[in-house]
């Protein structure tokens, strides 16, 4: 699966884009930010308040109860500053 | 209807002449350019720079752009946004419209400005005095902005 991370996100993450093999009982958003959090001090911090975070699946908005499957573009970041 | 994603400036006389041309049916255009201002919450602002997702923010404002020509009778649309560093007076965007009577191309502008700030995919990132920068937070004001639109279809209004 692939994971984006943008604006303060991706700072805080150190990361903009990274490939990742996601366990199989990980089935939606919610559970995949849960799993991303367990993977370092950087994704503790950044994923901590899911409520400011927007969530984009395959470049559409998703809801935290969204499923998602192995080969999924899941882009994480806060919302939109645009304009 | 056309959207660019662009790191460079545009004119927005050209932009609007080159919409137009030869469509003798427009009657009225209406055009909103944003601009990058040197103040925010009181503070000086040096410059800032716009990230984006690539692919998502075309797809996203094409959208928009689509719902706006569902929702009235358009011959014409184009949104330009810039992404990079951009300095206090820049152009960030454009938003142009063009139909046969002026209602519809204003009312249009001003609804693609209003959802464009909250679906599509950009994040300002304010330069600071210490160097790592300040992530412009979103506003509830550009939220129910976009709200209002949810509320009001002008192609039901009659009925």
């Amino acid at each position: 699966m692939k994971i984006l991370y943008f604006a303060w996100l991706r700072q805080r993450t150190g990361i903009d884009e990274e490939d990742v093999a996601v366990p199989a009982e990980v089935t939606d958003v919610a559970g995949l930010i849960d799993w991303l959090k367990t993977r370092g001090d950087g994704f503790e911090e950044a994923l901590q308040d899911v409520s400011a975070i927007r969530v984009a699946i395959n470049q559409e908005f998703a809801t935290l109860d969204a499923k998602i499957t192995p080969g999924d573009e899941v882009a994480l970041f806060p919302p939109m500053t645009g304009g | 209807m056309a959207v660019k994603v662009q790191q460079e400036d545009f004119d927005p006389g050209a932009e609007i002449g080159a919409l137009t041309a030869g469509n003798h049916a427009i009657g009225g255009v209406a055009s909103f350019i944003g601009l990058v201002r040197d103040m925010a919450k009181g503070e000086q602002i040096g410059a800032m720079t716009l990230e984006h997702y690539p692919g998502m923010t075309e797809k996203m404002l094409a959208e928009i752009e689509a719902e706006a020509h569902k929702r009235w009778p358009l011959d014409a649309s184009l949104i330009v946004h810039r992404y990079g560093r951009l300095e206090p007076g820049d152009r960030i965007v454009l938003v142009v419209t063009a139909s046969a009577h002026r209602e519809a191309a204003l009312e249009s502008c001003h609804f693609l400005i209003d959802w464009l700030k909250t679906k599509a995919p950009f994040w300002k990132l304010e330069e600071t005095e210490d160097g790592n920068g300040s992530w412009v937070d979103a506003r509830d004001s550009d939220d129910a902005a976009a709200e209002r639109w949810k509320r009001t279809d002008p192609g039901k209004a009659a009925e």
